[in-house]
């Protein structure tokens, strides 16, 4: 009997952009002078040669089925040049030669249900991950929850009236794979993992697992006469670390698996240098399939945001310029004692100073 | 045509509202196929139950080790048979996308006739560390739908301990801030560890992302491990024409407030055009008859504001390179961390530049291989060690550029403090 042979990988690894790109792209590339916005959504670059590039952005639902990417591609064909782009934040984005091309393709788009706009000072797409729909360890959907808040962001995403860009990120789970926005959503669990001591022998590393909690809450025991694991419940923090490694360890809870949400994170240098994000509220329920209780709490941000911060202030500015106990007040925000921290290095978010705004 | 569909109350609900529903576009697939009728039963189940329902386990293409997100149901009966039996694999395929993310419609015609054929027609374009995300393929299928992929000319991503995708902005392709070939760089670094890619053996993720500006459109500095961030040396290049074009549609008031007020390190000045003199380490520029702008570049932190602001009247200088940081990571488990300077600047023009570039990265990936703890980041072994012995194994010295401040503790051995000083002062002289 001979082994059917094996096709061997072509180990190419990352493919040359250049065969894809807009020849205006090919032709300037490294050669841009400048740019400026038309209206939103629409980008016009300018190359030293004089050439002219406007690109229209749309919004996807990035999970996106065959049919709507071969709608999207019939849209590149007869409307645009045949090239596109996708943003780190799933939009996708047309590149066309003309300006007179902008406004069918901008139709064109918005007819197909593909939202234009998401460039500038907008509310740009909520970068996220994979949820319930893919992921093996998520306390909440991904796909769902961005699509429930961006129905709700659309008029935003497609007008440029924010006093800076505004990014947000949802994260299913403490991970935190949707990453450092203005606004995040990120869960958070209140109570340890539930443990089906009768799968932990067999299922988990057990040292491993030992050595992934930050506390040192975990340690081996025998359950039942079985080699296991328990977790001083008092020390846990709950962070669902030790949750990957060892599935039963559940820590997900369809009660108990809150929402917290997140602010001021930025990772550009502009102004300021990049900020991580800080907890400002949490203990939102896991409210499926819309999830209002957190849209309401966004919105609410997003508002105070708008009405009160200054041209170019992104989220992290204009807290730095107003203060936490303002941005507590304005967006009527409880400031618990729980939002204090008192991880690693807690003291440097204490105020060391006399610094107090009246 | 498929089998009937389950109810889907909450989903259903996901229909309704202007954004694009992934919702609907399952359901469409979900027309012709078995599978996706049930992975939307099991999505509803999740959404009922408010629980996930998938586990890893085991699944790979012929000789790679990584690249495939494998999926197995967890939805059971008591019998222990899966609820949604024709959704109960459903793995996922990363697959590493031109620098930029740039395509052309017929290869993404020919990606969505194999994800057709093979899987089951998701694909997300892209995934939080930059793959394309072909979502949704049994067992069996994997390896024909690589195989498939793999013959159209692209490769599979990281998954695991791991080199990992990588990603890289728009850039030079249609961006007046890039300060280098992001690109090049790009595929330079990331080609030279396809092994460290398809065969995971490292202690924990290694990530690279490469931004053309200090905007970071690309996140690297809070999530990569080796972040290369363009940046220049020279003076801010200005232009009268459109700074000129700027303030007549802005005015005064934008001005001062918007570019001159929000400069972080005030190296910007307004003056009157009698006053405004360029040279040496200032820019300046006229803005109108009787204003113009001066910049200190010796000041200037290179933070991207003023050129934001002024697209095209400011630029980025022409001496171009990149800053290197190193250590970028979210919370697990000692905090968040941001990536820190390594490489203050170095220049990235030339395929030279670039394989320093490759042989700097070769260096820290062979120091966290052989240092790091397990499931330990960059960025915490680092911690761990200091800074100074990190830069002591790449053979590079220290700057004050590397640190926000000195130390502000006196708990430290300095036993070899002359001899530091004395390679300083030699070093010094030897310069002069």
């Amino acid at each position: 009997m001979s082994q059917p042979q094996m096709r061997r990988a072509i180990e190419s690894g990352v493919p040359d952009n250049k065969p894809f790109l807009h020849p205006l792209l090919a032709k300037n590339y490294g050669h841009w002078k400048y740019h400026d916005r038309p209206r939103p959504g629409v980008l016009h670059h300018v190359a030293h040669s004089g050439d002219e590039v406007w690109t229209v952005r749309a919004g996807t639902q990035r999970q996106m089925d065959v049919h709507t990417i071969r709608r999207l591609c019939d849209i590149a064909d007869t409307y645009a040049e045949g090239h596109v782009r996708f943003t780190i934040r799933s939009n996708i984005e047309f590149m066309v030669s003309a300006a007179a091309k902008v406004a069918p393709l901008i139709s064109a788009l918005e007819d197909g249900g593909f939202p234009v706009g998401g460039t500038g000072n907008s509310v740009a797409m909520i970068a996220h991950t994979q949820g319930w729909l893919h992921c093996d360890i998520p306390g909440t959907d991904a796909s769902g929850a961005v699509k429930a808040l961006m129905d709700e962001l659309i008029d935003e995403f497609r007008s440029e009236q924010m006093p800076n860009r505004v990014h947000l990120s949802t994260s299913c789970c403490e991970i935190n794979c949707g990453g450092q926005a203005d606004i995040a959503i990120i869960v958070q669990h209140t109570k340890p993992p539930k443990i089906n001591h009768d799968l932990v022998a067999n299922v988990c590393e057990r040292p491993a697992v030992v050595a992934r909690c930050p506390v040192a809450a975990i340690r081996p025991a025998l359950v039942n006469g079985k080699p296991s694991l328990e977790v001083d419940e008092k020390k846990c923090i709950c962070c669902g670390a030790c949750y990957p490694p060892c599935p039963p360890m559940q820590i997900n809870d369809p009660e108990h698996s809150k929402l917290a949400i997140w602010v001021g994170g930025k990772n550009s240098n502009a102004r300021a240098k990049p900020t991580f994000m800080k907890m400002v509220a949490a203990g939102l329920p896991n409210h499926p399939p819309r999830w209002p209780e957190v849209a309401a709490v966004v919105k609410t941000i997003l508002h105070a945001y708008k009405q009160d911060a200054r041209p170019w202030e992104r989220m992290s500015d204009w807290i730095d310029r107003i203060g936490w106990p303002r941005f507590f007040e304005r967006t009527d925000l409880p400031f618990t004692r729980y939002l204090i921290d008192d991880w690693r290095g807690a003291r440097a978010n204490l105020n060391a100073s006399t610094h107090i705004r009246f | 045509m498929a089998k009937a569909m389950y109810p889907t109350p909450m989903l259903d609900q996901l229909e309704s509202g202007p954004w694009p529903s992934f919702v609907t576009g399952l359901k469409r697939l979900a027309q012709d196929k078995d599978y996706v009728v049930d992975l939307l039963g099991q999505l509803e189940h999740s959404y009922r139950t408010r629980k996930g329902y998938w586990k890893g386990g085991t699944v790979g293409v012929f000789g790679y080790g990584g690249g495939v997100i494998p999926r197995f149901t967890e939805a059971k009966d008591e019998r222990n048979q899966p609820l949604f039996p024709a959704a109960a694999e459903f793995h996922t395929l990363r697959v590493m996308p031109p620098a930029g993310m740039h395509y052309d419609t017929a290869v993404l015609r020919k990606m969505a006739d194999i994800w057709e054929q093979h899987g089951s027609g998701l694909i997300a374009f892209h995934g939080q560390s930059g793959d394309i995300m072909f979502q949704g393929a049994t067992t069996e299928n994997v390896q024909p739908a690589f195989d498939a992929i793999n013959e159209l000319g692209f490769d599979l991503g990281g998954a695991g301990p791991a080199v990992r995708t990588s990603m890289s902005c728009v850039g030079a392709a249609r961006c007046e801030q890039s300060c280098y070939d992001e690109g090049s760089a790009h595929r330079a670094v990331v080609n030279s560890f396809l092994d460290d890619i398809h065969r995971p053996s490292l202690p924990y993720k290694f990530k690279f992302k490469f931004s053309g500006c200090p905007n970071d459109c690309m996140n690297s500095i809070q999530r990569a491990d080796m972040a290369v961030i363009g940046t220049w040396r020279d003076n801010i290049r200005t232009d009268e024409a459109l700074a000129r074009r700027w303030f007549a549609k802005h005015g005064m008031n934008e001005l001062v407030n918007d570019v001159v007020a929000r400069c972080p390190t005030k190296a910007i000045q307004l003056k009157e055009v009698r006053e405004l003199r360029a040279g040496g380490t200032v820019s300046a520029v006229a803005v109108s008859d009787s204003h113009g702008l001066a910049i200190e570049n010796s000041d200037c932190v290179r933070c991207m504001h003023c050129i934001n602001v002024m697209t095209g009247a400011l630029a980025p200088g022409a001496d171009k390179g990149a800053t290197i940081l190193v250590g970028g990571k979210r919370t697990l488990k000692i905090g968040d961390l941001m990536g820190t300077v390594v490489v203050p600047f170095m220049k990235l023009a030339s395929d030279e530049d670039r394989a320093r570039l490759v042989e700097l990265g070769q260096q820290i990936i062979d120091f966290f291989a052989e240092n790091a703890l397990e499931h330990e980041r960059t960025g915490e072994m680092i911690e761990r060690i200091g800074l100074v012995n990190f830069l002591d194994a790449l053979g590079i010295e220290v700057d004050p550029n590397m640190v926000a401040a000195p130390r502000t503790n006196p708990y430290v051995r300095m036993d070899g403090w002359d001899e530091e000083v004395a390679k300083i002062a030699a070093r010094k002289a030897a310069a002069a």
